[in-house]
């Protein structure tokens, strides 16, 4: 029974490092489409814009990374906007907004419905300043206060400020 | 300074509480919000699948209140939905129009042979780039349009008897109350 298991173990093992490790290795954003260009530009541009909008089906995947058919859709839309209809990147952007809403977009624009996000932060970062301000308050309160020795006669004021001193 | 220690942890615990609540109470995550709805819907021109030679736009699926369906032949859950098509157009004088999306037009044919064809006209989308325009991410999606061609609402996922009697007849009684007919108006 042992035996068995050994032998079973060392078949694993060998069946890994011939086989398992031979596969070649699979990339995330590696969806094959034919699309032809007309220029480097036009193709750098495609595959920035890809990468800039988010799969609507997929949740947390750009368009670029995504095997889902409405990603590949949405490749060829964007590729169709850009080599057929010469769109600026921001046209190609607003088209794809105007249709699936400001979810295709990882940059959501200050709105109604979102301004919350977007301030977020700097409430966050007010209250943290404003609790700095207060901790340094507090520790100029525990310095020694000024001494008020204007009704003494020198000789004491001389005396007092070498006990202080040391 | 001992207070503070107290209520700042506690009010920040209070505060991932409270966007738990509210994050995991916003329901279906996989619904996205149309952008489509009060827009009209968009200019088209797609083949009519019975006929290719014809070429169908915007103009002859408007005029009165239509349900506009993104099917295909390789979606499930689109067959699961058809039975409640076909008693729809039983139930009401609304047009339905299908767009057949990235599919082959044969077994689109086929497929509505086999299981009934509910459908006034179907539109071919074999590219899916109508999808696109209609913000289209999956199959099935429906589509509810007024007589004037806006689009009031939209159905992502299966059309079944909760999404009729809750969602899609009462727009429709409310675009115009004699489209709905029969037992179904009556329990209305």
């Amino acid at each position: 029974m042992e035996l068995m298991l050994r032998l079973a173990s060392l078949a694993t093992v060998l069946w890994l490092a011939t086989w398992g490790l031979s596969v070649p290795p699979t990339y995330a954003a590696s969806p094959v489409d034919v699309f032809t260009f007309n220029s480097i530009e036009e193709e750098a541009r495609y595959r920035r814009l890809i990468a800039e909008i988010r799969c609507p089906k997929c949740m947390n995947t750009n368009i670029a990374g995504s095997d889902a058919t409405s990603a590949q859709t949405l490749r060829v839309a964007v590729h169709r906007l850009i080599v057929q209809e010469g769109k600026t990147d921001q046209e190609v952007l607003d088209f794809m907004q105007d249709r699936y809403g400001d979810f295709v977009l990882y940059d959501p624009p200050l709105s109604s419905k979102t301004w919350f996000i977007w301030l977020l932060p700097v409430g966050v970062a007010l209250v943290i300043i404003g609790f700095i301000f207060r901790l340094l308050r507090k520790t100029q309160d525990l310095a020694p206060p000024e001494l008020d020795l204007k009704g003494l006669d020198p000789a004491t004021q001389a005396r007092l400020r070498d006990i202080i001193q040391d | 300074m001992n207070k503070a220690s107290f209520y700042i942890p506690l009010a920040v615990f209070a505060l991932i509480i409270v966007s738990f609540v509210l994050g995991f109470g916003l329901g279906n995550r996989s619904e996205l919000p149309s952008a489509l709805i009060d827009k009209p819907f968009p200019e088209f021109s797609a083949p009519d699948l019975f006929r290719p030679d014809q070429v169908l736009s915007r103009e002859q699926i408007v005029g009165r209140p239509a349900l506009v369906n993104v099917w295909a032949t390789w979606c499930p859950t689109c067959a699961a939905e058809h039975e409640m098509l076909i008693k729809i157009t039983e139930r009401a004088d609304v047009r339905l129009i299908g767009i057949n999306y990235k599919d082959d037009p044969d077994k689109a044919i086929a497929w509505l042979g086999q299981f009934g064809n509910p459908y006034d006209l179907v539109l071919v989308d074999d590219q899916g780039l109508l999808g696109v325009e209609l913000g289209v991410y999956g199959a099935p999606e429906t589509f509810l349009l007024d007589p004037s061609g806006a689009i009031v609402y939209k159905r992502v996922g299966d059309v079944n008897e909760r999404i009729w009697q809750q969602e899609i007849k009462p727009r429709l009684i409310a675009m115009s109350p004699d489209v709905v007919h029969g037992i179904d108006a009556a329990s209305r």
